[in-house]
């Protein structure tokens, strides 16, 4: 005979079995698990049911989601050129691996004992950074690069006693948003202008804006528009002459071949890990990191967590814990240095896989890969009728491309790019004006030479197109 | 054969160990992770080597020290720590309590590992990523209906950033109304999260601490002498900390309105109220839920996630942009107006820990997301009760009325044999079990926070209380056991004296390596 249907049972929730509740009810001795609301008024229960759709079985679920997924065009399926941020780069696939293991996908707050695994690769991945950045202290991931770059300025001026910053104007305008509002109210800023010919640093504009007041110098490099800031040394000696701090924001994919900030002046230096074997996840890849010297003022003023090694009670084990646990607010709630809770761990995590993967050499060979591919990129654009590179430095890995000499809008541009199946760089001309009918068009190691000639050819019929159409009016 | 006889009352666990090295210990000059991708030749001929165009002072003049190791060395390496990992997925993890570890549905994590989820760029043209926006607004209109808020943001990448979002929220709004200098204090509770108080002074405000009555609520009357025309906002927690649920949330939210205060609602954890009672009707203006809490996106060793945050209509301008709307079937960035506090993370948040929570919902609809809760309250009452059978434990406060979690005692405990709650969590490890002690300051002597959510079984919640007996029963027959505790985790006991001293402290590799090169250092 067939048996009825079990209806009753959800997979995610095992105590819905009806003789396991009574049974644990009259242990209680509880009647109903109405009962155990008792407390809750009965003016603020909901009187009806939610509502929501009909829960689906996890065959209908991921019928329903890949439906709605498909509808997405990723960047495997289009050619894309995207960066400002969030770049495609390329992933080992043992990052992938240790990404997903079950073990540190589902962990925690566990202590280092029940942790060890965590405690340890996230030391390592501290371990691993600071030698890129060539620092001595580096925290646990933070949100992204913005929040690291606004904690940095918070710890400049807590150190400084200072409540005013100074940020170059290359910065990307949603990365200031973040910092505005982080730093506001007991901070303010200024931007500080750059050549719009070079992308450098304006020396003389840094100097006329350096007050007693300023607590530290920001700046990029490289700049979010691409180009190698080559006067990180004389920032910084202005920044230091006027007893400010100086905190560089750097792309940590490019430290295999550019100097490292701690090299030029920097003393603290912030970042986004995403480069560094994270997929790009809609922009969910992203977390910062902040890195300083090894002296007590810095480490003081850190709000993350910082793991330390130690020995244990028996000799030759490593054992991993929290330096300097009190500054946090986990301890000290509203004494403690801002805010911490959960942040990126397991991007640090990933991040420390890909630069074990990829050490020395493949850091400096990838870094020099990047360099290549993106200045045949700009090569062949500029030789495009109409189409300039529109800033002199030498740049890394992103570059700005002015389309305002073939009288077409960087709008117009896109369109005719997607139709092409081609998504181009990001729009620059709303938020950097003075840099014309600019795109920041991004080219890495993932882009091979058929691509980048692909985009080459397609921009050079659209600016072709246009510039006989202007002709024939 | 023999039958093999299996009758304990506690696991016999014991935690992987590899002894492993530093991942720097592991360093063989030559050996290679993985190859850097090469750029073609004709690329190289055309631009040569790339790297000449970088200006002399700006060129990296040495190699990163970063090890040299072959890719199964690397790979072995992390799969090791991967092991000497306590993950939800292996234990009963109810011992983290205001952080609800509960069941990973696989399912959802086969579907964020897609490319047509991994490989989106967050700026891609609305029309190419219309599948994920409408993921975002169909988990807008499910917490919209959870919350009784009318619009969501899911940017806030954590609690704490959403916490910090809204007490930025809170100064956007009394700025926009001229009120932004005098209204300078934030209310909070102390049975409350540290990023509560944390995150308003971030955001510049003076913090005022409501205590608990003796029975545990936050105390009224301290509530009514704390708000005034300074008064910017309050926030809370409820159930606090300790799981009490606050019944008279409607009179304090009411108070602090009359006072021209914003009330914002921390929901991080709303694992027992999910259909039982929501924000709006407590009378609060904001709440936000983390999604890697009550909606089953994991926690990932700390991030990154979600602090769903929603608002009122009222507050809606000051949310941080973009926000997604739809328009006829077509689904939009809407960017942020003048009110706006402008972003708080970068893009759109974490699209991942989205679709995550939206898979979740859908796999339990209306009536899954109440029996979660009643489920959850269940399973906390029970062993509730039955920890209060444990010699030495107890739960200070008002008798009963405890949902989703209790904050716990053994202050008895400590009195009677010396044990203390750190020596606890150190002795739950030897079972394969995560316990976690409290928030500081431990308003609650000796205390440990316990929350069995929906996901564990009567019998998992019977092998929880069972270690915890156990403990009991050696810390009153043999405390050193306890004492000396771990015995069978990956490592013993830690020496911490080093973490605290500035001299000392090894916060990489190579701050280990110079501050122990001399014997002298390591006394």
């Amino acid at each position: 005979m067939a048996q009825p249907k079990q209806t009753a049972m959800h997979p995610y929730i095992p105590n819905m079995i009806p003789e396991v509740q009574r049974q644990m009810l009259d242990e209680i001795g509880v009647e109903r698990i109405e009962d155990l609301y008792r407390i809750i008024p009965d003016e603020l229960k909901l009187k009806e049911q939610m509502d929501l759709p009909p829960a689906l079985s996890e065959l209908e679920l991921r019928r329903h989601v890949e439906k709605l997924l498909n509808r997405n065009q990723s960047t495997q399926d289009v050619l894309s050129f995207l960066g400002a941020g969030c770049w495609p780069h390329f992933i080992p696939a043992v990052c992938d691996e240790i990404n997903q293991r079950s073990e540190f996908v589902t962990a925690y707050a566990g202590e280092p004992y029940e942790d060890h695994g965590r405690f340890q690769a996230l030391f390592e991945y501290q371990s691993l950074v600071a030698e890129l950045v060539d620092m001595d202290v580096v925290n646990v991931p933070t949100f992204d690069w913005a929040q690291a770059a606004s904690t940095s300025l918070r710890m400049a001026a807590r150190m400084t006693g200072r409540t005013e910053v100074l940020l170059a104007g290359t910065i990307d305008k949603d990365k200031l948003k973040i910092i505005a509002n982080y730093i506001t109210p007991d901070l303010t800023y200024r931007l500080v202008d750059f050549h719009h010919e070079s992308g450098e640093l304006n020396l003389q504009d840094l100097r006329n804006k350096m007050t007693g007041n300023i607590a530290a110098v920001y700046f990029e490099n490289p700049t979010f528009l691409g180009t190698i800031e080559s006067q990180g040394q004389q920032i910084a000696d202005i920044a230091h002459e006027a007893g400010a701090i100086c905190v560089v924001g750097v792309d940590p994919i490019s430290l295999g071949v550019l100097k490292p900030p701690s090299q030029y002046g920097a003393d603290i230096i912030c970042g986004d890990l995403q480069p560094l074997g994270m997929h790009m996840n809609y922009g969910g890849g992203q977390a910062g990191f902040i890195a300083t010297r090894d002296e007590e003022k810095y480490v003081m003023e850190y709000p993350s967590r910082l793991f330390g090694i130690a020995p244990t009670i028996v000799e030759g084990e490593y054992g991993f814990g929290d330096v300097a646990y009190e500054r946090t607010s986990f301890h000290d709630r509203e004494k403690g240095k801002e805010s911490v809770g959960t942040q990126t761990a397991l991007w640090g995590i990933t991040a420390g896989v890909y630069l074990a993967l990829l050490g020395p050499y493949g850091m400096q060979e990838l870094g020099q890969t990047i360099m290549q591919k993106s200045q045949y990129a700009a090569t062949l654009l500029g030789q495009i009728e109409g189409v300039t590179i529109r800033l002199q430095s030498p740049f890394f890995k992103e570059f700005a491309v002015d389309f305002s000499q073939t009288g077409l809008t960087v709008e117009e541009v896109l369109k005719q790019l997607r139709a092409e199946g081609i998504q181009g760089g990001r729009d620059l001309s709303s938020d950097f004006p003075e840099l014309g009918e600019s795109m920041l068009l991004c080219v890495t190691e993932v882009h091979s030479q058929e691509e980048i000639e692909l985009l080459a050819a397609a921009l050079g019929r659209i600016c072709s197109r246009e510039t006989k159409g202007v002709n024939s009016r | 054969m023999k039958r093999i006889i299996r009758e304990r009352k506690v696991r016999n666990f014991h935690q992987a160990k590899w002894d492993e090295p530093v991942i720097f210990e592991l360093h063989k000059p030559g050996e290679r992770g993985v190859e850097a991708p090469q750029a073609e030749s004709a690329i190289e001929a055309a631009v040569g080597d790339g790297i000449s165009s970088i200006p002399e002072n700006m060129k990296r003049t040495g190699l990163p020290a970063l090890p040299e190791i072959g890719q199964a060395k690397v790979l072995r390496h992390y799969l090791r720590l991967s092991q000497e990992t306590l993950g939800s997925d292996f234990n009963v993890e109810i011992g983290q309590g205001t952080c609800t570890m509960k069941y990973i549905p696989r399912v959802n994590e086969m579907m964020i590992r897609t490319p047509k989820m991994m490989d989106l760029h967050p700026l891609q043209h609305e029309d190419d990523v219309q599948g994920i926006l409408e993921i975002y607004h169909r988990l807008d209109l499910a917490m919209r209906e959870i919350s009784g808020m009318d619009r969501f943001s899911f940017q806030p990448s954590s609690g704490t950033q959403a916490l910090l979002t809204m007490a930025s929220i809170v100064r956007a709004y009394h700025d926009s109304r001229g009120e932004g200098e005098r209204r300078n204090e934030i209310i909070t509770t102390m049975f409350s999260h540290p990023s509560q108080a944390a995150t308003a002074v971030v955001k510049g405000y003076k913090i005022i601490t409501v205590m608990p009555d003796e029975d545990g609520f936050p105390d009224i009357e301290q509530l009514k002498r704390a708000v005034s025309d300074r008064t910017a906002g309050f926030v809370v927690a409820n159930p606090e900390d300790t799981g009490i649920f606050n019944p008279r949330i409607r009179e304090f939210t009411d108070i602090v309105h009359a006072a021209g205060g914003i009330c914002y609602y921390d929901q991080a954890n709303a694992n027992g109220l999910l259909g039982i009672t929501r924000a709006k009707e407590a009378g609060f203006d904001m709440c936000f839920f983390n999604l890697h809490k009550t909606f089953a996106a994991p926690h990932m060793c700390g991030g990154p996630a979600t602090g769903a945050l929603g608002v009122v209509e009222a507050l809606a301008p000051f949310l941080p942009g973009p926000v997604v709307s739809r328009n006829g079937d077509r689904y939009e960035l809407e960017e942020p107006g003048d009110l706006s506090i402008g972003k708080v993370r970068s893009f759109h948040g974490v699209a991942q820990t989205v679709l995550r929570a939206y898979a979740w919902i859908r796999s339990l609809g209306a009536d899954g997301l109440l029996n979660v809760a009643q489920a959850a309250v269940l399973n906390n009452n029970y062993l509730y009760h039955k920890i209060l059978q444990i010699p030495g434990a107890s739960a200070p406060y008002i008798k009963g009325s405890r949902l989703e979690q209790v904050r716990y005692s053994w202050q008895k405990m400590t009195e009677d044999t010396g044990v203390t709650t750190e020596d606890v969590t150190r002795r739950m490890c030897d079972f394969g079990l995560h316990y976690w002690t409290s928030h500081h300051p431990y308003v609650v002597p000796q205390p440990f926070t316990l929350e069995p959510t929906e996901s564990y079984s009567k019998e998992d919640l019977d092998e929880y209380i069972q270690a915890l007996a156990q403990i009991s029963r050696e810390a009153y027959s043999e405390p050193e056991t306890v004492k000396n505790a771990p015995t069978r985790s990956t490592v013993h006991r830690i020496d911490d004296s080093s973490f605290d001293d500035p001299a000392k402290w090894c916060i990489t590799w190579r701050a280990y390596l110079k501050k122990t090169a001399s014997p002298q250092t390591e006394a």
